[in-house]
């Protein structure tokens, strides 16, 4: 067998250390190339914002605004879409992100857009990441962005993988897989007519280990939940639903404690933990490295109602 | 483009010579593939009839695809080993082909091009080679998959490799390895297998892991200013910080640059980041530099080295790639309908003339051509409105991508129309 497939069999085995971890240097280049979009896209837009929710990868997305643009201000404000379903910790490491970097934040919320009639559940205790989509389009309308910044990555799920780093939304901000421009060299057309807009997705090219790799690099801050700590769950279908205030259990289910971390932070009703002692990023490496699920698949209800969900989604307006 | 632990590579086939197989296999043996996702696709294996695992279906890609049973666009992978990490530009067969292939071959040091083993080569597969060729692309793979179809016979993949080698003369390669391979069966493309012995050379993987990646840092300075910085967070005091990326060549402290097009000259004072100053900095590092003197500097100038200028014109020879399923506009000769995209600045562009369209099958010149269509490949002479900081796309140090390249943007519709390869000035190409 390849000497390199045996190593990684190794992976699976007890005592993997940090610097079987594969080779990191790679962060640089894909810093630079995502600064260098940060800038090409605040250089040719005229109202841009930066979808900012608390999670990893917009924690990323941040330090890389502050790599892009500091010493000065940033040159957007920082949006948050707010479900209203999100995990207290993460609000909470929001707003103190926001307020030490002295930067402008813009919350919008879903629930006022479900107050306002604009989004109509079918069930009180339904998800409401999906309705998003509503809120966000509205924001952009409500301020005239005509760019965002997002945090999605090409390695999430297979809809994203065609996706453009400049992607563009026409005036009902819906994406049209079928009918992308053409992505060269580093060229961005940034071209719009009037209503249109872009969603810009400076960190395409990374995976999730880079991001953790890069969180490690740059001593980054997380919101806690991240790491490991004991929760109440119940096992559906595979996946352990926390238990919280919004998500009781159902009847005939039994909550157990675990010693579970989330390795994305979405709306409660949809976003599940894993199991996992790793308390610290250097842990989370090792487990990301090491790892037999896919980030969406270990944690997103949404995701396995079909094979085609983000695409259905992305195509109306989603992130 | 891609630092020496990345490796960027485009794979072409035409459609069934296995390529989905073969990157579903690479993926798989390099246990890539987590295991919801080998869930859903044994699902959808088994829904569809099969049995096991189809590897081509690793690839599989949007809804619209898969109801008209084509790909339609390029899809970006990602894998690592412990030697290096991969970034795949999957590029699909079909109408679109030749601007799919263009778009994927843009970004990439490496070039995988797929042979059917049982058909040998064929002209699509000269096609493939062209292109990557026409991109700068200095290293191609030449992969003859399905030899389990003819026997793994060294007979078929010798003569394939001498016809290809035969035909790839004319084109500029540095390098062009053949590897024979199943990729159904697995052989050759992460464990040798055992039935190819009389090859003695490395399995795709080993190749892939030990090419060298075209390093940037390499090259004359150029760094094309992507925004002027003018105020500093809470402070008062006058600040200029040139934003952008060193995308060939090194800066230190204390260089001699010169700011095009208008050529004035100034010192670096200082190489700022945000986790510090630098005395030096190189390719592809994104930095803020300041000058020791007040020069009228705006997104679009280039600075460089005042021994390396790039040359500064406003006519220049070009290989273009026509990428709308509009044609190109005759009356492109007039100013107004299209600009030119090229380093950070925008600007009117006028054709001043077509002087031939390629056969990218033959490499033969089609001359007195008035339009390029969908998927033509041409030379032309543009002249802008304005002069670029130009250097030829395939140099001395492999391409200046970012100098040398260049897209075109329909004014009426916004689309990106064409792709451009910069061969020099008019007169001096
Ligand atoms: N015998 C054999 N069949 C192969 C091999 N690679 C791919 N195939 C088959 O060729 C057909 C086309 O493969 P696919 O990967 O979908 O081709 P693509 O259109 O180039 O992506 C499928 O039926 C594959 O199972 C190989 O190495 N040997």
């Amino acid at each position: 067998m390849n000497a390199v497939l045996k190593q990684q069999d190794q992976y699976a085995s007890f005592g993997t250390r940090i610097s079987d971890v594969p080779v990191n240097n790679h962060l640089g280049w894909l810093e630079s190339e995502a600064i260098h979009i940060m800038r090409e896209v605040v250089a040719e837009a005229k109202n841009p914002a930066l979808l900012f929710s608390g999670g990893k990868d917009s924690i990323v997305m941040l330090i890389l605004a502050e790599k892009a643009f500091r010493p000065d201000r940033f040159p957007f404000p920082l949006l948050h879409i707010d479900t209203e379903h999100n995990f207290p910790e993460v609000i909470a490491f929001r707003d103190e992100r926001a307020a030490a970097l002295g930067e402008k934040l813009i919350v919008r919320s879903v629930q006022d857009s479900i107050n306002t009639g604009r989004v109509v559940l079918r069930r009180e205790d339904e998800s409401r990441n999906v309705h998003q989509t509503v809120t966000l389009l509205d924001s952009i309308r409500e301020f005239e962005f005509d760019a965002l910044f997002g945090g999605a990555r090409r390695d999430e799920e297979k809809a994203r993988a065609k996706e453009r780093i400049l992607s563009h939304r026409d005036e009902f901000g819906q994406w049209d897989p079928k009918n992308q421009r053409p992505e060269l060299w580093d060229l961005y057309n940034a071209r719009l007519h009037k209503g249109e807009h872009f969603r810009a997705f400076p960190i395409s090219n990374w995976t999730e280990l880079d991001v953790w790799q890069y969180i490690a690099r740059e001593k980054l801050a997380v919101p806690s939940i991240y790491y490991a700590h004991e929760r109440l769950v119940v096992d559906r279908r595979g996946l352990l639903a926390p238990i919280t205030e919004l998500t009781p259990p159902r009847a005939g289910e039994t909550p157990v404690l675990r010693t579970v971390r989330f390795r994305t932070v979405g709306d409660i009703t949809c976003t599940c933990p894993v199991l996992s002692d790793a308390a610290t990023v250097e842990e989370i490496l090792l487990e990301t490295a090491v790892t037999r699920v896919t980030e969406r698949g270990a944690t997103r209800m949404d995701d396995q109602t079909s094979d085609a969900s983000m695409e259905l989604r992305k195509k109306a307006g989603y992130f | 483009m891609s630092t020496v632990d990345t490796l960027r590579f485009t794979t072409a086939g035409s459609v069934d010579d296995g390529k989905s197989t073969l990157i579903g296999r690479l993926l798989y043996d390099t246990k890539s593939i987590l295991e919801d996702q080998l869930l859903s696709i044994e699902n959808t294996t088994a829904r569809r009839g099969g049995k096991g695992v189809d590897l081509s279906l690793l690839t599989d890609g949007l809804t619209a695809e898969r109801e008209q049973g084509i790909t339609i666009d390029v899809a970006y992978r990602y894998f690592a080993t412990l030697k290096r990490r991969f970034i795949i530009a999957d590029t699909p067969g079909h109408e679109q082909y030749t601007r799919n292939m263009v778009t994927g071959a843009s970004t990439a040091d490496l070039s995988l091009i797929l042979v059917d083993a049982s058909k040998g080569l064929q002209t699509q597969s000269r096609r493939h080679a062209i292109i990557a060729s026409l991109l700068g692309i200095a290293h191609v793979v030449v992969v003859v998959n399905k030899i389990d179809l003819v026997n793994y016979s060294q007979e078929v993949f010798d003569r394939i490799r001498r016809d290809f080698i035969a035909f790839a003369r004319t084109l500029n390669f540095a390098r062009v390895d053949f590897i024979p391979a199943s990729a159904l069966e697995g052989d050759m493309v992460v464990d040798r297998g055992e039935r190819l012995n009389w090859y003695q050379g490395p399995t795709l993987l080993e190749l892939l892991e030990a090419t060298r990646a075209a390093e940037s840092a390499a090259g004359d300075f150029r760094f094309p200013v992507q925004l002027v910085a003018r105020s500093k967070f809470g402070a008062k005091s006058e600040f200029r910080g040139y934003m952008g990326r060193i995308e060939s060549g090194r800066v230190s402290v204390g260089d001699r640059i010169a700011v095009l097009p208008s050529g004035l000259e100034a010192t670096v004072l200082d190489i700022v980041t945000l986790d510090g100053s630098l005395k030096t900095a190189s390719a592809p590092q994104s930095v803020t530099l300041l000058l020791d003197t007040q020069i009228d500097v705006s997104r679009g100038d280039l600075f460089a080295h005042v021994e390396d200028l790039p040359t500064v014109t406003n006519q220049i020879t070009a290989n273009l790639s026509w990428m709308s399923s509009q044609p190109l506009d005759a009356s492109f000769a007039k100013p107004g309908r299209y600009l030119i995209k090229h380093t950070t600045q925008t600007v009117r562009v006028v054709l001043e003339g077509i002087d031939f369209r390629l056969d990218v099958n033959s490499l033969e010149r089609e001359t007195g051509v008035a339009s390029f269509k969908l998927n033509d490949i041409g030379r032309v002479r543009l002249k802008t409105l304005r002069p670029l900081m130009v250097d030829a796309y395939v140099g001395k140090f492999g391409a200046n991508r970012a100098t040398g390249s260049f897209i075109l943007i329909d004014d009426v519709t916004n689309q990106t129309v064409a792709a451009g390869m910069i061969l020099g000035e008019v007169g001096n190409d």
